[in-house]
């Protein structure tokens, strides 16, 4: 179920009328079924996944939930009187149990997605290895269609085993509510990726009617519309010809599908969050943020910051930050100190984490190698940034444009093109062809295509859609300058009825009349909906 | 008693503006979303004009003896004026574009709610199609329907895979794409459109001789869509029930080709029904049809001079066969037909006009 598809909106409608009808106390449990309902309908089978997810993450977080309280309770009783010695052996022995309970806990969420995720690259990356070796024979595998959002609920999931692990917060006891928490049917498409202790205040609270909250997130779920319909669908076209007809699209239409990519994306998946959050805040939910003006950051280390948060502190607190403090980094640290030097030693195990985590990311994107380059870029951009540090101190000594309006709207601009061109290797979806295309753009010389007439109109966008795709990019600018002042739907709140009744009128029918839906355009699922 | 200043406004106060607030912003809300449907939705005034004539039937008076409903092969070739003029049938042809049997079928049922005629003329072509065909056709039969249980039965009837019902009922939803391609005519006809037919006859006046008619090649099935026969088959219970003698006519076009197995089912249908059925193809030179004359599309239309011949001889059979009696003589309807009738001529003439001066398009 699309969330711009005429079905979502009749199902929104009907559980946000259910939602304040009902008696408060059944409202987390008709969100509970909303969500299956929700889930069921992108394929019956794929219920088999999240509720195995749901199960084995809801059991075996209980189970350690119950290690954990024996201990506690060992402790407090029988373990006073034990002697040190044998405290921390139980402990350790406890811990060991919590562990192998956690080990499978991912063995089951983990392996599943490897499987139906994973399988498919691996076994076709093996081929080619088989091939090359000289054997003629070739390994088969199922083609599994990958279940909507698995990647989000199962790293939710999997961030819930590992703080009741850490003992973070208790386990939930009530397999139901746990079951929300992985399948809330608003964040069920592209997150963001939630964590329990953040979420599940506000979800599984009574909430009262209030038409302020509602019309608040509605609100934002209009934003949401506007930017996903208007803007980032109307480009989809264009930008698929520009990276499907590589013959045709060189040089200097590298550099157009490179932005126009890059409004496309943060338009559908800041949109698509917009919808996430919107729909959340009208039931009285919150959902963290996933942004924070990601477009205006002036290093790659800054964006990352602000752009997908939840999956960038997903990835820093459960395998950045373990990884560098497990006993083989330590080893690393150690030798490195030994063999390279002090400064060495210190950056090895951060430099081999960072390697870790960005080819997570990247492989977490999609099964390819596309995906894997592009993580593995970023890490090098980030890496080599931090190299260069004391250069750019240096710099900054000798001119003094630091903090400049300027020297600021360079580094955003820098920062825009780097990531521009990292996310090529999204765009193509090829490595090898990315380099060419790249290359092309110093090879082809061919600005003066750009202006010769029709070749912009062949991109199958007329000129009154590149005048909407303009209005777009300049209302979500203008919506990001306001923000710096704090939320814009606040500020607004503040003006007179008839001014905000004005505005919000006119983005309802700018949705309406220039939206992208309907009969002569293709409807489009979320782009990260697909990894 | 009037509020002192700096005294807080009431509860009464509050509930009051804010209903007031709500139903004034709705109204607003209504009334644009209203206004840019009416806008943004076809006119059908220039160009493809059988997408207005569906609407034109409810600005008639309706007393008719003779309903005819069908596709182009009915509304481009016959003349209702004719038929008045020299058998006293005051007729109305409920024509549109690549009209399907089922859109017929529920076209004829809310016929029947306005009046009764004595014989509802259908034509047969519709039977070669047994499934929605293209969502432009459909919407120009259906958005000129005015709101029913039949234009909703037609619609669920109609719609392809990518079509949905609340672009029906909202045509905003489904126009609202056409913001870039608005025309003068948009605005022009915006509250009132003018009319295209002349009872729902189509007029055109040019001619082009039809040559090289292509045979129709070998179907693997002759055989019509159990759709349509059930169609049919409503649309003969539902004249029944209304007391409306139904005539079934292929009309005298040359193409699309019309199939002699087509022909065969279509006789013994009529024959097991006990109804009429006109193969007028067939008695094209009995008519008078001179097809390098009489045609203005090669042979798929008749044009004015051959649409006249057509009601000449159609008058006829209704007449004879179908027992229908003269109504000249009617004051109301005279007056009603003279007028027409200048209309009538008022087109022909700027048709025959703009032909001599070379700048006839069609339309």
């Amino acid at each position: 179920m699309l969330f711009t598809s005429y079905g979502f909106l009749l199902f929104l409608a009907v559980v946000l009328i259910l939602y304040y009808g009902l008696p408060r106390r059944f409202q987390w449990p008709l969100l509970l079924i909303a969500s299956y309902v929700f889930y069921g309908a992108s394929g019956i089978g794929n219920l088999c996944y999240i509720l195995a997810t749901t199960l084995a993450t809801g059991l075996l977080a209980c189970k350690m939930q119950d290690v954990s309280d024996a201990q506690s309770k060992w402790l407090k009783g029988k373990g006073k009187e034990a002697s040190r010695e044998e405290r921390k052996a139980y402990k350790q022995r406890m811990k060991k149990k919590r562990w192998r309970l956690l080990l499978l806990c991912l063995a089951v969420d983990v392996g599943m997605l490897a499987v139906v995720k994973y399988t498919g690259f691996a076994v076709s990356n093996l081929n080619v290895l088989i091939k090359a070796l000289g054997s003629g024979r070739q390994l088969t595998f199922f083609d599994i269609a990958l279940p909507m959002g698995i990647s989000f609920y199962v790293f939710q999931a999997v961030g819930y085993g590992i703080d009741v692990y850490r003992g973070k917060y208790r386990a939930e006891e009530n397999l139901f509510r746990f079951a929300l928490f992985v399948s809330f049917f608003p964040q069920l498409i592209q997150g963001p990726i939630s964590r329990f202790d953040q979420l599940s205040p506000s979800l599984f609270a009574p909430h009262k009617f209030q038409t302020r909250t509602i019309s608040l997130g509605l609100q934002r779920v209009l934003w949401g519309f506007f930017k996903k319909l208007v803007v980032a669908d109307r480009l989809i076209g264009a930008v698929g010809m520009l990276t499907k007809d590589t013959q045709t699209y060189e040089g200097c239409w590298v550099v157009v599908g490179m932005f126009l990519y890059a409004v496309e994306l943060y338009a559908d998946f800041t949109g698509g969050i917009d919808i996430t959050i919107g729909i959340a805040q009208a039931m009285g939910i919150t959902v963290q943020e996933n942004f924070i003006r990601p477009y205006f950051s002036k290093s790659v280390k800054e964006y990352w910051n602000r752009w997908h948060i939840s999956m960038g502190s997903w990835f820093t607190d459960y395998i950045f930050y373990p990884v560098s403090v497990c006993k083989p980094m330590l080893d690393l640290s150690s030798f490195s100190r030994k063999h390279l030097g002090e400064q060495a030693g210190r950056r090895a195990p951060v430099y081999a984490s960072c390697f870790l985590v960005w080819a997570a990311t990247g492989i977490w994107h999609g099964a390819g190698w596309n995906f894997l380059v592009w993580g593995l870029s970023n890490c090098a951009v980030l890496l080599v940034s931090q190299e260069l540090e004391p250069l750019y101190r240096n710099f900054h000594e000798r001119f003094q444009v630091a903090g400049t309006f300027g020297w600021r709207l360079f580094g955003v601009a820098r920062t825009c093109f780097i990531l521009c061109c990292l996310r090529t290797f999204d765009c193509y979806r090829d490595v090898p062809l990315t380099f060419r295309m790249l290359g092309s753009v110093l090879t082809s010389w061919n600005w003066g295509e750009l202006f010769s007439p029709g070749r912009i109109l062949e991109l199958g966008l007329s000129w009154a859609d590149y005048g909407v795709v303009l209005l777009g990019i300049l209302l979500m600018l203008g919506v990001s300058l306001w923000q710096r002042k704090g939320s814009v739907r606040g500020q607004i709140a503040q003006k007179p009825y008839w001014v905000r009744f004005a505005l919000w009128l006119s983005l309802f029918f700018m949705v309406i009349v220039w939206g992208s839906y309907g009969i002569g355009y293709e409807a489009s699922q979320f782009i990260y909906n697909q990894f | 008693m009037r509020r002192k200043e700096g005294e807080p406004v009431g509860g009464k106060d509050i509930i009051r503006n804010r209903a007031l607030r709500i139903v004034v912003s709705a109204a607003v809300l209504l009334a644009a979303f209203y206004l840019l449907q009416r806008l943004f939705m076809p006119k059908y005034m220039s160009s493809v004009v059988e997408g207005a004539m569906i609407a034109e039937y409810y600005g008639e008076k309706k007393d008719h003896d003779v309903i005819f409903i069908g596709d182009c092969e009915l509304y481009e070739n016959i003349s209702p004026l004719v038929l008045w003029e020299e058998y006293g049938i005051n007729s109305y042809i409920r024509g549109s574009a690549q009209q399907l049997l089922w859109q017929s079928y529920y076209l004829a049922e809310e016929t029947f709610t306005y009046e009764t005629p004595k014989v509802l003329v259908f034509s047969v072509l519709a039977m070669k199609y047994d499934e929605p065909q293209k969502e432009a056709y459909n919407r120009m039969t259906l958005d000129g329907m005015r709101w029913s249980a039949s234009k909703v039965a037609s619609i669920k009837a109609s719609m392809t895979k990518e079509e949905r019902f609340v672009e029906y009922v909202f045509p905003l939803l489904r126009y609202h794409s056409r913001w870039s391609e608005l025309t003068k005519e948009d605005f022009q006809y915006f509250w009132k459109r003018k009319k295209v037919t002349h009872n729902g006859y189509y007029m055109r006046v040019d001619s082009l001789p039809a040559k090289d008619v292509p045979k129709g090649r070998p179907l693997g099935d002759y055989e019509f869509g159990e759709q349509a026969w059930m169609y049919l088959e409503k649309l003969t219970d539902l004249c029944k029930k209304h007391g409306v003698k139904l005539v079934l006519v292929k009309a005298p076009s040359l193409y699309p080709y019309w199939y002699e197995e087509w022909d065969e089912q279509i006789k013994d249908y009529a024959k097991e029904h006990g109804l009429a059925y006109y193969n007028l193809l067939e008695a094209a030179d009995e008519i008078g049809l001179d097809y390098q004359k009489d045609t203005y599309d090669g042979g798929l239309h008749l044009n004015l001079s051959g649409a006249e011949k057509l009601a000449s001889y159609f008058g006829n059979i209704l007449a004879k066969d179908c027992g229908l009696s003269s109504r000249r003589g009617e004051e109301a309807l005279e007056q009603s037909w003279r007028k027409k009738r200048e209309l009538y001529n008022g087109e022909a003439l700027r048709q025959m006009d703009q032909q001599e001066k070379g700048s006839f398009t069609g339309k």
